[in-house]
């Protein structure tokens, strides 16, 4: 008896601290920021957020992320597909180098892509030459982005592939399925919730990034400043309402993009 | 469709899978391809299926060679042993999904994935999904969707494998019945000899990449040709020394020949419930273990210990008593050679001639 009502408690104490960790780390800043960027009022906001660099900040930031999300989907789709289905050497360690860009700070991403595609650099005279530049424009923000949102498409399709062990295309064959059909209308269905959710993941992180971005993007504004840099501004230049309008832009944009991921997933667990 | 291999060969790198195996099968026969795991039944399996290429050797299917013609275009069902069901796709969309690839009409699709799914017992869960069936269930979507583009040859690849031993029973002779009624030919692997016993027409034994023999599950059973076959079909003890026992003294004869008894072929009991008693000799019963509808009996018969069932209706026997034990007959095999041979005492010894 006591011991069931030791545990009790203890489960009692766990799951409070646990909550008020969640609460003060998590919920309390969010609401902090939705609540700081309401208190000069509604009009306030939507000057704020109407202000032309804010939302042209915005509006560049969603399109950005949102193609280098696509490119993602391709190359994350096969990069997945590579690793899990064939067998070659080194296969391992590329396996283990795709967190890599998790791992590293994102401004050392930055001066990497820096370096490597400045106007000194060859790829960068080979872009000059064909009569368009790489740094200090809209590629290669989308590069920075590309590299920084890498693992998510990859980490997310491989289980599903690892998952099917070939049996189920084996089926489609001998259903007479060539390996077209088989991939559109078995391989890829069942690599859909993975890509869905991988690519979602990775758009909510390329809108936030920042460190990567910041080094490589030249941060005109109207032009090549996306919206963390553009917060980041109107912090140095004590507009912290300015800020935060942006910010709860951003913030709604992932909380939504998370409830989509979760309500995804939930339903494949579902079927 | 009629079914002929020659000389089907398959190694995995150096290690011989499938070993000049030759047969042919005649239409509509439900053929068992019975061996231990590991042993090629399933390299024959997939190479019928066109998902794995032979080193050498023909298939031929309705006299047309089909070595080279791709899985798609062999006209074969087949049923995975983790049945492979596509997991997005509902009972009736893994139904459609190879007379869609076919290209039928809708309205024939319709029909024919209605047809099936009355077929098979799967009235009301048309939409469900495959992790929303159970085992058997999904046994029998596996089933419809393999039978769906009306193949001439169906393959089943350990059907009953992941079942519960209640409802494999079940399962099997409802697969049993459903082929009888569609005459298709078929065949199907599997490991377990009550299995094949009960379902095929005929047994192939494959072990170790060769076919050990081929015939009718009583033929396999009363006369084995190879020692694997008789070892491997029904419970047996090898008896290293036969000459020992009475009535089979002539395999003397034969030096380094073992003999191999099986249990239904030995009698046990008092003097009395024998009427040839000349033919019986003395034993020890040993032990006695309880088999749910008999008794497993081991007896000690000089050096040599035997195996038997004794009927629970019969006179219970004890551990250590002394009985009459017969020995019906024995398989003897040697390296080169293998016979059966019967109790020479058992032919009366005072033949009365009128």
């Amino acid at each position: 008896m006591s011991s069931t009502l030791q545990s009790r408690w203890w489960s009692w104490g766990f799951r409070s601290a646990v909550m008020l960790y969640f609460i003060l780390l998590i919920v309390f800043p969010i609401l902090g920021i939705y609540g700081y960027s309401l208190s000069a009022g509604l009009a306030a906001f939507t000057e704020n957020i109407t202000e032309p660099l804010a939302w042209k900040a915005v509006l560049l930031t969603v399109k950005l992320a949102f193609v280098s999300t696509m490119i993602n989907v391709l190359i994350g789709t096969m990069a997945g597909w590579v690793l899990i289905r064939y067998r070659f050497p080194g296969r391992g360690l590329l396996n283990s180098l795709v967190d890599l860009p998790f791992a590293l700070p994102t401004a050392v991403a930055g001066l990497m892509i820096l370096l490597l595609l400045g106007p000194q650099s060859v790829v960068g005279q080979w872009a000059e030459q064909l009569g368009f530049s790489i740094l200090f424009h809209q590629p290669a923000i989308v590069i920075a982005m590309v590299f920084v949102t890498f693992p998510f498409v990859i980490r997310a399709v491989q289980p599903l592939l690892e998952e099917m062990d070939g049996s189920e295309e084996e089926a489609a064959y001998t259903m007479g399925a060539t390996k077209a059909k088989t991939f559109v209308r078995v391989i890829l269905p069942a690599m859909l919730p993975g890509i869905a959710s991988g690519a979602m993941l990775a758009f909510s992180r390329a809108l936030a990034e920042f460190g990567a971005v910041v080094l490589v993007a030249g941060n005109i504004p109207g032009k090549t400043l996306i919206a963390s840099v553009y917060i980041f501004g109107e912090i140095e230049s004590d507009n912290i309402t300015g800020a935060t309008a942006v910010s709860v832009v951003l913030l709604t944009f992932s909380l939504l993009i998370l409830w989509l991921v979760n309500y995804l997933q939930s339903r494949r667990k579902g079927v | 469709m009629h079914v002929e291999v020659r000389g089907l060969t398959k190694k995995f790198g150096e290690f011989p899978a499938v070993n000049d195996v030759h047969f042919s099968i005649a239409k509509g026969q439900l053929i068992g391809l019975l061996g231990p795991s590991g042993g090629g039944k399933t390299s024959i399996l997939r190479m019928l299926a066109g998902l794995e290429t032979p080193d050498s050797g023909d298939i031929v299917f309705h006299g047309t060679r089909v070595n080279d013609l791709p899985p798609q275009e062999r006209e074969i069902g087949f049923v995975f042993q983790n049945y492979a069901l596509f997991k997005h796709m509902t009972v009736q969309g893994n139904i459609a999904f190879g007379l869609e690839v076919k290209k039928w009409p809708k309205n024939r699709i319709k029909e024919r994935v209605a047809e099936l799914i009355e077929l098979t017992g799967l009235s009301g869960f048309e939409k469900r999904y495959p992790h929303q069936l159970s085992g058997g269930q999904r046994q029998r979507v596996a089933f419809a969707r393999a039978l769906a583009p009306e193949p001439q040859l169906l393959l089943l690849d350990e059907p009953f494998a992941a079942i519960d031993a209640k409802i494999r029973q079940e399962l099997r002779a409802w697969l049993r019945e459903m082929i009888d009624r569609l005459g298709i030919t078929s065949i199907f692997v599997t490991h377990d000899q009550d299995e094949a016993i009960e379902v095929a027409d005929e047994i192939m034994i494959i072990n170790k990449g060769n076919l050990e023999q081929k015939g009718s599950p009583w033929d396999i059973y009363k006369n084995p040709e190879t020692p694997f076959v008789a070892g491997f079909i029904g419970e047996s003890t090898i008896v290293e020394d036969v000459s020992t026992l009475r009535g089979f003294e002539q395999a003397a004869d034969w030096p380094g020949t073992k003999a191999l008894i099986r249990p239904e072929y030995v009698e046990i009991g008092q003097a009395n419930e024998f009427r040839l008693l000349s033919a019986t000799e003395t034993g020890r019963v040993r032990h006695l273990h309880f088999r749910g509808s008999e008794w497993l009996v081991e007896v000690d018969v000089g050096a040599s210990r035997l195996v038997t069932y004794r009927s629970l209706e019969k006179e219970v026997l004890h551990p250590g008593e002394e009985i009459q034990v017969l020995v019906h007959r024995a398989y003897l095999f040697n390296d080169n050679d293998s016979w059966i041979m019967e109790n020479r005492l058992k032919e009366d010894p005072m033949p009365v001639h009128i």
